[in-house]
């Protein structure tokens, strides 16, 4: 099997998005991205009180099914995912693991009674997404609100967050890489400069 | 540096134990996770958990109350945040009664969690600091922070301890800048007033009417200016010490005043009717030399004596010269630290110079000199060059034996000469540096023919 980044669709997700996303986790982590199975829907992770389904149960799912080549193992999932603790959550991972999941239920606009705008959701789920793997390299929240790794608990903070990890983050994320013997993001340095620009 | 807190997440439920676990070291934080209350009482034996979040109904064994008011016996700092659904929120709030910091219904808003455990964080980091702060302070005033082997300072540091619970009125004796209040202070810190107020009064800082009102707080309209009624520095030093600074500055009536509280612990706020009783021990300090101030007639004998219970010299630095490398050492670890600036040594011939100078300003003179010369030198380690402007001040300030069988008019030109030498021959400058005018120099100059 490949060594790389694995990611897979759990439930009805469009190709476009996978495939979009496929490219972006390629280019920030420097990971081969491996096209992998589609799951079915998550019937046995769906609380019929919440209406929602436990993104730790189909995270523990995933982690027993992740493909032994795959350095990370990314799902993507249109189903809105919640822990016990809290209403929901736009994603989970395993800290310093392998696994994560990214949901989109509540990324897109009609989410919040808006016009449908599936630029605004793809560029949400990249941040995402970013985040997620971020975190089973081992990074965890930052507080700096433009990072990619900074907390978002309301879509808004997902919205002004950037697209980027900032430098402290990113510097862990690389020798995280290195380890693995895989360069990120080509020509990051200039975009860690604009990062740094647009924070000013 | 920042403290790590570690979290313990107590739940019987391994999805709810799980995620919260993972949602919190996602934030960072250090978390461990319990599956019972008996489980979360082991592992707060074993480690100190600064938060710990508690599932208020867990079955079989202990309840999240119990588990609580277990982990409270000991943990008693320990924030507590009851989980809880909707439920059972009365039951929650019986919770907080027994002692839970917080509680959340659960499922919360996702922003709840992060920001209840930032605000706790920053709480107990205050609270950190504060300690941190306190064992600061303690240690510097404590006795043996006073740095010295010389043995009189030694007998001295031993006088302290023995007198420090004592309510003894003490007299500090000793040159400016040998540290009287310091002594003073170490006097109240090794003491059971420790807890209590230390307050400082400088005598010599202000006129008497000010200085009365400040001991001794005015009444509303007692003055002009009296608009409100305002405590004194003797009410504000209740249970403690208060520290008089330069008693030998005071005026007669003052005196009187100061006599009859030291007496009778009873006095009058300025203006006031009514009589106030006040526990404080009274410090007091002075450089000049009481005793003959007695004899002048200036100062009340009978205060004299009522402060002198335990007289304490303070030997001044050049009595006590073999301190001066320790001082020196101490001041640059600590200036080092607050300038920013690393110099971790001094040269061998530097440290001569400091020995051998006559240090009239004391031990606040020679931190003075070491900050001044950690500021200005350009390596890491100080020489004799650094202390160079010691040098110029060093001379006029060192101490003048009077040298056998020296005629004045000798004395005289001796004086004159070296001022102009230090001049480099500016009579302007020599003139202002001896206190006379220019003509009356060089009428001297010309009397004991002196070269320029």
């Amino acid at each position: 099997m490949n060594r790389g980044i694995y990611i897979s669709p759990v439930g009805m997700v469009g190709d476009e998005t996978i495939t979009v996303m496929a490219r972006f986790v390629s280019e920030m982590f420097g990971f081969e991205v491996v096209r992998h199975t589609s799951f079915p829907e998550p019937d046995f992770a769906y609380d019929a009180r919440r209406g929602q389904f436990s993104s730790t149960l189909i995270l523990k799912n995933l982690a027993k099914v992740c493909p032994s080549g795959a350095v990370k193992f990314l799902a993507v999932t249109e189903a809105d995912i919640f822990i016990p603790m809290v209403t929901f959550v736009f994603g989970q991972a395993q800290l310093s693991g392998k696994v994560a999941l990214v949901s989109l239920a509540r990324l897109s606009q009609e989410y919040y009674g808006l016009a449908e705008n599936s630029d605004i959701k793809i560029r949400r789920a990249r941040k995402e997404v970013a985040h997620e793997l971020g975190h089973t390299f081992g990074l965890v929240h930052c507080r700096d609100r433009s990072c990619i790794m900074s907390l978002s608990t309301e879509i808004l903070q997902v919205d002004v967050k950037s697209e980027d990890f900032c430098p402290g983050c990113w510097a862990m994320l690389s020798e995280e890489l290195a380890a693995q013997k895989v360069v990120g993001r080509k020509g990051h340095l200039e975009t860690q400069k604009k990062f740094v620009e647009a924070r000013r | 540096m920042k403290m790590q807190w570690e979290i313990l997440v107590v739940d019987d439920e391994e999805v709810m134990r799980e995620s919260l676990v993972a949602w919190l070291r996602e934030d960072g934080y250090g978390v461990d996770s319990a599956a019972s209350g008996r489980e979360a009482i082991e592992k707060a034996r074993e480690k100190d958990y600064a938060i710990y979040f508690v599932d208020l109904k867990m079955p079989g064994g202990i309840d999240g109350i119990e588990t609580m008011m277990e982990v409270k016996k000991i943990r008693p700092d320990a924030s507590i945040i009851i989980i809880t659904a909707y439920a059972t929120v009365d039951t929650a709030i019986s919770a907080m009664k027994e002692g839970a910091q917080e509680y959340i219904v659960k499922p919360c808003n996702p922003k709840e969690i992060s920001i209840l455990v930032e605000r706790i964080i920053k709480v107990k980091n205050l609270q950190l600091e504060n300690t941190i702060l306190r064992q600061k302070l303690t240690k510097q005033y404590s006795f043996r922070d006073i740095i010295s082997k010389n043995p009189k300072m030694q007998e001295i540091f031993e006088l302290v301890q023995e007198i420090s619970s004592l309510r003894s009125t003490v007299l500090v004796q000793g040159e400016s800048g040998t540290g009287k209040e310091l002594i003073a202070r170490a006097i109240h810190f090794s003491g059971d007033r420790a807890s209590k107020p230390f307050i400082s009064v400088s005598c010599a800082a202000l006129a008497e009417t000010l200085l009365e009102s400040e001991l001794f707080g005015h009444e509303k309209g007692a003055f002009t200016g009296a608009v409100a009624q305002k405590k004194g520095k003797f009410e504000l030093a209740e249970g403690g010490t208060i520290f008089l600074d330069e008693i030998g500055d005071i005026s007669a009536k003052l005196q009187m005043d100061l006599l009859r509280v030291i007496q009778e612990r009873t006095f009058y706020r300025v203006g006031g009717t009514e009589e106030l009783t006040v526990d404080v021990r009274v410090i007091a300090a002075t450089h000049r030399d009481l005793a003959d101030a007695v004899a002048a007639g200036t100062f009340r004998d009978d205060l004299y004596y009522r402060l002198n219970v335990i007289n304490i010299q303070i030997p001044p630095l050049r009595e006590r010269r073999e301190d001066i490398p320790l001082l020196v050492r101490s001041f640059m670890d600590r200036l080092s630290h607050e300038l920013g600036k690393e110099v971790g040594d001094i040269t061998a011939a530097g440290l001569k110079m400091l020995i051998d100078y006559g240090w009239p300003g004391n031990v606040r003179e020679l931190e003075n000199v070491i900050e001044r010369a950690m500021v200005t030198c350009k390596t890491t380690v100080l020489t004799d060059e650094d202390f160079g402007f010691l040098e110029q001040n060093g001379s006029r300030k060192q101490s003048w034996n009077v040298p056998d069988n020296l005629p004045l008019r000798d004395v005289e030109k001796q004086v004159i000469v070296a001022t102009i030498k230090r001049t480099g021959g500016n009579i302007k400058e020599a003139a202002c540096l001896l206190g006379i005018d220019r003509s009356t120099l060089y009428d001297k100059i010309k009397k004991y023919e002196i070269e320029r």
